[in-house]
């Protein structure tokens, strides 16, 4: 933590090298997985914000639906248990990549890139429905609540998995360079925090308000 | 590759797969709880559903994103310290202030049975 311990000697600077990243100096590979993570502090408190939001106007129906009409427990296990796999799977192919096997890592992006795309499919049938029982964000307070909500973290992890195709093109183009695995780093960064996200969705907009 | 670095970060099959169970264990209870209907109080309900959310959210930040005093220096976990801290005073502040400024508003006409009347005559 002090000053001091920036200075002190690289203990392994061939190795660090060797594993393709810049030496900045120090023991400090690269900025950017601790700069990203900051970022997604700051995302984090986007979403506290909504949450925040729901919490307020999650009780105010304007005399239409309410969550015991709308929501369904078994859809948002389902839901729930797509985006838990891939983010193991994510975990698994993100070990593959630390041993070096290209083909074992555009596997499991791959399979994490199906699951994640289950996700959104299963979102969007969700949404599309209740706008089309007239439950969409315009019928109360809150349902823009939960579309606001909701939606910002289906729109996350659309961009999530835009970036994963975007990765798995760049692996196959170039293989596990040093640029690539801070890529790959930083994703399963986002992709590890939208999951964290949804345990918030699902236990304080969904089953809580079904009891 | 440097141990420092790439490993501390990316983690090992046994930690992924220590987490994915317990991630596991906790996402089925509260479903069950709900899905079960099982018969408890209310704020007792509530709260088990919260609490097991906040122990979840715990258990991703260790096993999946590697949160730890050791890494950047102990930078991400105050980072993460700080945002915990804003999410506290965001959260708890709105859901305060909203309540004391519903409990002191003057009473209204039910908003709900204006606009069923509304309807009704439109």
């Amino acid at each position: 933590m002090s000053p001091l311990d920036v200075t002190q000697p690289a203990p392994a600077t061939g190795a660090g090298a060797a594993a393709g990243h810049d030496a900045h100096g120090g023991h400090h590979a690269s900025p950017t997985p601790i700069g990203f993570w900051i970022y997604l502090m700051s995302d984090c408190i986007i979403f506290g914000a909504l949450f925040a939001t729901y919490a307020v106007l999650g009780y105010n129906y304007a005399g239409g639906p309410g969550p015991k009409d709308l929501f369904e427990p078994g859809f948002v296990a389902v839901e729930t248990a797509l985006l838990l796999f891939s983010s193991i799977t994510f975990g698994l192919g993100m070990l593959q990549a630390d041993k070096g096997r290209l083909n074992g890592t555009l596997m499991w992006l791959v399979v994490t890139g199906l699951l994640g795309a289950g996700f959104i499919a299963m979102e969007i049938y969700e949404f599309r429905h209740l706008i089309h029982i007239g439950a969409g964000p315009d019928r109360s307070a809150f349902l823009s609540a939960f579309f606001v909500l909701v939606g910002t973290h289906g729109l996350h992890v659309t961009g999530g998995l835009i970036w994963l195709i975007t990765l798995v093109i760049q692996l196959r183009m170039h293989g596990l360079i040093g640029a690539n695995m801070r890529r790959l780093g930083t994703l399963s960064m986002f992709w590890h925090f939208l999951d964290l996200v949804w345990i918030g969705v699902f236990s304080f907009v969904y089953l809580v308000r079904l009891i | 590759m440097s141990d420092h670095t790439q490993h501390a970060s990316h983690g090992t099959m046994g930690r992924l797969m220590i987490g994915f169970a317990l991630a596991a264990i906790l996402t089925i209870i509260p479903f069950a709880l709900v899905m079960g209907e099982v018969e408890m109080e209310r704020t007792t309900l509530i709260g088990i559903i919260m609490g097991l959310g906040a122990v979840q959210i715990i258990v991703h930040l260790v096993y999946f994103l590697h949160v730890s005093g050791d890494s950047e220096e102990g930078w991400t976990l105050g980072s993460t310290l700080l945002a915990i801290i804003i999410l506290f005073i965001v959260l708890a502040g709105s859901l305060w202030v909203m309540h004391n400024m519903n409990v002191n508003m003057m009473p209204m006409p039910d908003m709900d049975q204006m606009l069923n009347l509304q309807s009704q005559q439109g």
